[in-house]
């Protein structure tokens, strides 16, 4: 049987695949491409993060007083001695029930101006915007703000004018421990700066929430309000609100630059990185036991991070929305 | 996506954005100005100065350091008021300063970690106030050059202490009883600092007690210090002392601007306070405490140093000589033309007209009659463990023997390290 089909216009050549070169390059060098626009994260990601954090549990091993190269391996001593620091213990306690706090706060408060900016008719952008922009400001110059001016203890302080009109004397907000005022410094400070950033998330999630939904409700007999809610909007959010929490307690748990630079020379309200700043940066310049306190914490978010994945189910994916 | 939605933020969206903006952080913090403006021809020097509240400082030192014609000297006005813990970490790095000033500290000597400068400053040492030499000198080497000395005390408006009928204090609870009596409704009676520490020296040497003894022992521990520290917490607790000002103890604004009767404040401060109130302005030392109680005045000041591990000690060390021995016309206006402070060189000294009469002598004679210089065994680590002391004692209210007990424990531990 003959192989040969004679080419004419009834049956033409088969298309031969086009050469494309251009493209070909670029797909030839997929492994080319993925490093290239990974390439520069990972650089900087190894640089900036892998190498300090091998350094560290490095440094945690030695006596490194006043020195990032030491020379006298010394075991677990500075855990040892990191976890019988009174003043590290306490503050990872303090932290604990900071973050109890501030967490639930936080996203109660984001989702509560989420929710008012996803209703809002008229200048939405305007009051998205109004909300978001403290995120833009830095920890530093907001704890100045509030600590010079609107929480300084002088009768024309802002707050102090304030409680003045309603005839209370004036209050040493930051440098009197008793009662705790700081945290009111300190917990009104974190909400204007965190909270925006976080409504944002979850107006993104709220405007991906079908309207179907809530049409199939209402025939359903679902009323309005609470119970839209509760049963629709708030299990929709679910994905959101677990990375929420999570970010909120990683953040509450690296807390540093409003605690120093609002309670200085305190020792209550201490975050567990002012702590360590202490030891290893401060006045004590003991690089080896501050790393051990570092691993320790890194340690604790890590369980923390994973025991949250496990009951809230983050990363399993769009299905647990 | 949801008919009510049209814009495209999304989480990933959002997250990108913010992780590029982090990136982008990160890379502008690489290029930030290291201090090297990297001459080529020549020595590239870098040094540290903390930054003096004083209008025309920083220009100053940027002046003189213009005027050296053997190095390019950059330098880091460094401000905030934690400098030590800028100070600290950044001599450990490669873009460690080669020049710094500082207070003097042993734990910079044991650590190898500032040079020897005997022989820049032996030939002058004659001329050097003997504590501001002994002060720095370890094992018969000297190991920086005293710029400015600082003296601490008291300042109060004689004015208002005649509307109360208040004497100036003689005692810690005279000082308490005129605080009560000088507070008003617009004035409080005293202003020790926002967390009380500036305080701290005086409180253990105006009770007898000192910070170590000769043998490098604690000595600050003792019934009378606790006693002390007991007042403080009712002085504390009293509502009338001056708590969260906006400025804090080493700016005079509050004291100028009427917010109290009486500051704790440096001698640097006089001529803006004499300014803003005239004759209107006293000065007195820390009072006594308890019965065997004496008057004392902080002796603060800075000094230079070189960095011993840095690339160009040599350089360095030749460029502190120039200026800080040999330049007595910069020292003269380092010294006096800003805020005042009192010339270590006795040469200088003698012919400062500016500290002969009037407020400015009376401080001087409060610095040389009850003044207490730098101890260069009391170290930063030290300093901080008293600074938890009077957080815990007489901010927070706890028993001060347990507090000094507490720090004894972190202070013996630091004395280990440097004395064995």
């Amino acid at each position: 049987m003959s192989t040969t089909t004679k080419i004419d216009l009834a049956n033409p050549a088969p298309a031969k695949p086009e050469k494309a070169r251009p493209r070909r390059g670029l797909r030839a060098n997929a492994t080319l491409n993925f490093w290239l626009f990974t390439g520069p994260f990972l650089i900087g990601l190894i640089v900036f993060v892998f190498v300090p954090m091998g350094w560290s549990i490095y440094l945690s091993f030695f006596e490194a007083r006043f020195t990032v190269s030491p020379s006298s391996f010394i075991g677990f001593d500075n855990y040892r001695a990191i976890l019988d620091n009174p003043d590290f213990t306490g503050a990872l306690v303090t932290f604990t029930v900071f973050a109890a706090f501030i967490v639930p706060t936080t996203w109660a408060l984001s989702l509560g101006l989420a929710l008012l900016v996803h209703r809002i008719r008229f200048m939405k952008a305007f009051f998205r915007s109004v909300f978001f922009l403290p995120t833009a400001v830095s920890y530093v110059a907001a704890a100045l703000i509030w600590k010079m001016s609107i929480f300084n203890g002088v009768r024309f302080g802002m707050a102090n004018t304030v409680i003045g009109w309603f005839g209370f004397e004036n209050v040493a907000w930051l440098a009197n421990p008793d009662p705790p005022w700081y945290w009111l410094v300190i917990v009104t400070l974190r909400l204007w700066l965190q909270a925006g950033f976080y409504m944002i998330l979850f107006l993104a999630a709220l405007q991906n929430i079908p309207a179907e939904l809530y049409e199939a409700a209402a025939i359903d007999g679902a009323k309005p309000g609470w119970q839209t809610f509760r049963y629709i909007t708030l299990p929709q959010l679910r994905a959101t609100s677990t990375a929420v929490i999570l970010l909120l307690l990683i953040a509450a748990y690296q807390a540093f630059d409003e605690f120093w630079n609002l309670l200085s020379k305190a020792t209550w309200g201490q975050p567990p990185l002012v702590e360590l700043y202490k030891t290893a940066l401060g006045e004590n310049q003991d690089y080896g036991q501050g790393s051990a306190g570092a691993v320790i914490l890194t340690l604790l978010i890590l369980i923390i991070t994973l025991f949250q994945g496990k009951i809230m189910g983050f990363g399993r994916g769009e299905e647990a929305k | 996506m949801s008919a009510l939605s049209n814009n495209n933020w999304s989480r990933r969206s959002l997250f990108r954005a913010a992780a590029g903006m982090a990136a982008a952080g990160t890379l502008a913090a690489c290029g930030s100005n290291n201090g090297r403006s990297g001459g080529g021809s020549g020595d590239s020097l870098t040094q540290y100065f903390h930054a003096y509240g004083e209008a025309g400082t920083e220009q100053a030192i940027k002046r003189y350091a213009k005027a050296y014609k053997d190095a390019n000297v950059t330098t880091q006005w460094i401000t905030g008021s934690n400098f030590e813990n800028k100070l600290f970490p950044a001599l450990l790095t490669k873009n460690a300063p080669d020049v710094f000033e500082f207070h003097p500290q042993l734990q910079l000597v044991t650590s190898g970690q500032v040079a020897d400068l005997s022989d820049i400053i032996n030939p002058v040492k004659d001329d050097f106030n003997p504590a501001d030499i002994a002060s720095h000198t370890v094992d018969g080497k000297i190991y920086g050059v005293r710029m400015i000395d600082d003296p601490q005390f008291f300042y109060y408006r004689p004015s208002l202490f005649e509307k109360a009928k208040v004497e100036v204090p003689q005692t810690l609870e005279e000082l308490i009883e005129a605080v009560n009596k000088l507070t008003t409704d617009k004035v409080k009676g005293a202003f020790l600092g926002n967390d009380i520490t500036p305080v701290q020296s005086p409180l253990i040497w105006s009770a007898g007690a000192d910070t170590l003894n000769d043998k490098n022992e604690i000595a600050y521990h003792t019934d009378a210090v606790a006693e002390g520290l007991g007042q403080l917490r009712k002085l504390f607790t009293s509502g009338n002392l001056l708590l969260d000002a906006p400025a804090d103890w080493w700016d005079p604004s509050a004291f100028t601007q009427g917010l109290t009767a009486i500051q704790w404040c440096g001698m640097w401060a006089m001529p803006v306070i004499q300014k803003a109130l005239g004759d209107d302005v006293g000065i007195f030392p820390f009072p006594k405490v308890g019965s065997a109680g004496k008057f004392s005045v902080t002796n603060g000041g800075w000094s230079m140093f070189v960095n011993a591990k840095g690339d160009n000690v040599d350089a360095a060390k030749e460029y502190v000589k120039w200026l800080w021995i040999d330049q007595k016309k910069y020292q003269e206006d380092w010294a006096l033309s800003y805020g005042f402070h009192i010339p270590p060189r006795t040469s200088i000294a003698q012919s400062a007209t500016k500290l002969k009469s009037g407020l400015p002598a009376e401080g001087v004679k409060l610095f040389s009659e009850y003044g207490h210089f730098d101890n260069i065994g009391w170290t930063q680590a030290m300093i901080a463990a008293i600074n938890d002391v009077i957080a815990n004692s007489v901010r927070k209210g706890g028993s001060p023997d347990a507090a000094l007990s507490a720090a004894d424990k972190k202070v013996n531990a630091e004395l280990k390290k440097l004395f064995g």
